[in-house]
């Protein structure tokens, strides 16, 4: 089990939040000075079409800021969604950005000048007001980093509050290396979702300790989802997003490992609900990272 | 959802062109070019309906202030009077640096 740690009061103030910064912010924060260049960016007024058809508001980015420029020295592309807008949910627009710049990076890495390809995900998945093409994209996005990680590895970063969740929670676990905050949260269905569908008893999405011991990156982290829990400071991020491209691909990806996840799952008892540090106990048994 | 228009006369060049603010919860955007024109033109895109009144107000007071040509486009999520002044001038900073 972690021990939480408190920070030194004088490290604690000199920090520089990462998560209240906005998406271009946090990518511009996480890139070397001086080498931001932002691509589709909201001059371009790439707005979604299907928005406005149902009284919404449209974001001249869509939500997602993709941004070219340098992190330790090594040519990358962040692909930041902005959770303040629409929960960070992935439209046809946002999601093809984000599945282009990827092929983008592919076509380059291939060519001898490989990219180090960085996804920020503040997502509660699918836009729901562009329901199926925001499926569609999704699943072009992931087969889009299944193609690229062949190659080079991909980070993720969910830093929060929105946390990563939907058909994005699916997009974060192939990435080849995922990074989390405490504050973050990961989950295939939102708390929300789950107390609706299977009802208070199930899941109570009020109870923070319940949610953060199932979704919470702490979590996450204990038991084999994520590689680094990182504090919230824009400099620790950095150090561990240039620490996990040092390390090259991993031997094999995480989601690669179903056998031994279903091995795991089989061998549990779901007859009743575990609490999170019972959780811990059988997850990090064996843990491959 | 709701959308407004509003035209001031205009002679200040700009520098360059700025963008400032996300379309989150009380918040907007705010997309600021030069315009060729002397004149300045904004369009806004409001999630709250019938505050028409309220924009020409802060539009007036903000145009009795700066006069410059400028083309502003403002996608909005509910920001309030004083938040709607602060991304402008925010904006304005940027577009002179």
């Amino acid at each position: 089990m972690i021990q939480a740690t408190l920070l030194d009061p004088r490290q604690f103030l000199a920090r520089k939040s990462f998560i209240e910064l906005y998406a271009r912010e946090r990518a511009q924060a996480l890139l070397d000075e001086g080498t931001y260049r932002e691509l589709l960016g909201p001059f371009e007024r790439l707005i979604s079409p299907w928005l406005l058809m149902q009284g919404v508001v449209p974001e001249f980015d869509d939500g997602t800021i993709v941004a070219r420029g340098k992190i330790g020295g090594r040519d990358s592309v962040i692909l930041a969604i902005e959770g303040q807008f629409q929960g960070g949910g992935i439209g046809e627009v946002s999601g093809a950005k984000i599945a282009a710049a990827l092929d983008l990076a592919l076509e380059d890495t291939k060519s001898g000048q490989p990219v180090q390809v960085v996804l920020l995900l503040e997502t509660g998945g699918v836009r729901l007001q562009e329901a199926n093409l925001g499926l569609e994209v999704i699943a072009e996005i992931n087969s889009s980093l299944l193609a690229l990680r062949q190659h080079v590895p991909v980070v993720g970063v969910i830093a929060g509050m929105i946390g990563c969740f939907g058909g994005m929670s699916i997009t974060a676990s192939l990435c080849s290396y995922l990074i989390m905050t405490r504050e973050a949260r990961l989950g295939l269905n939102g708390p929300e979702v789950i107390e609706e569908q299977s009802g208070i008893e199930e899941f109570d999405s009020k109870d923070r300790q319940l949610v953060w011991g199932v979704n919470g990156g702490e979590q996450r982290y204990a038991t084999g989802f994520a590689d680094y829990l990182a504090e919230d400071d824009v400099e620790a991020i950095k150090r561990c997003i240039v620490e996990a491209f040092a390390r090259g691909l991993p031997a094999t990806h995480r989601s690669e490992q179903v056998d031994d996840y279903l091995k795991r799952l089989a061998a549990m008892d779901v007859s009743q609900q575990l609490p999170s540090s019972e959780v811990r106990k059988l997850w990090s048994k064996g843990k491959q990272v | 959802m709701e959308k407004l228009r509003f035209e001031y006369s205009a002679s200040q060049p700009i520098k360059q062109r700025a963008h400032v603010g996300v379309v989150g919860s009380g918040d907007l955007e705010v997309l600021l070019e030069p315009s060729p024109d002397p004149k300045a033109e904004v369009t806004v895109t409001t999630s709250v309906d019938g505050f028409g009144k309220t924009w020409q107000l802060v539009m007036d007071r903000f145009f009795s202030r700066y006069q410059y040509a400028v083309s502003i486009e403002i996608n909005d999520f509910g920001a309030t009077p004083g938040a709607v002044t602060l991304r402008l001038e925010q904006a304005v900073e940027r577009s002179l640096i």
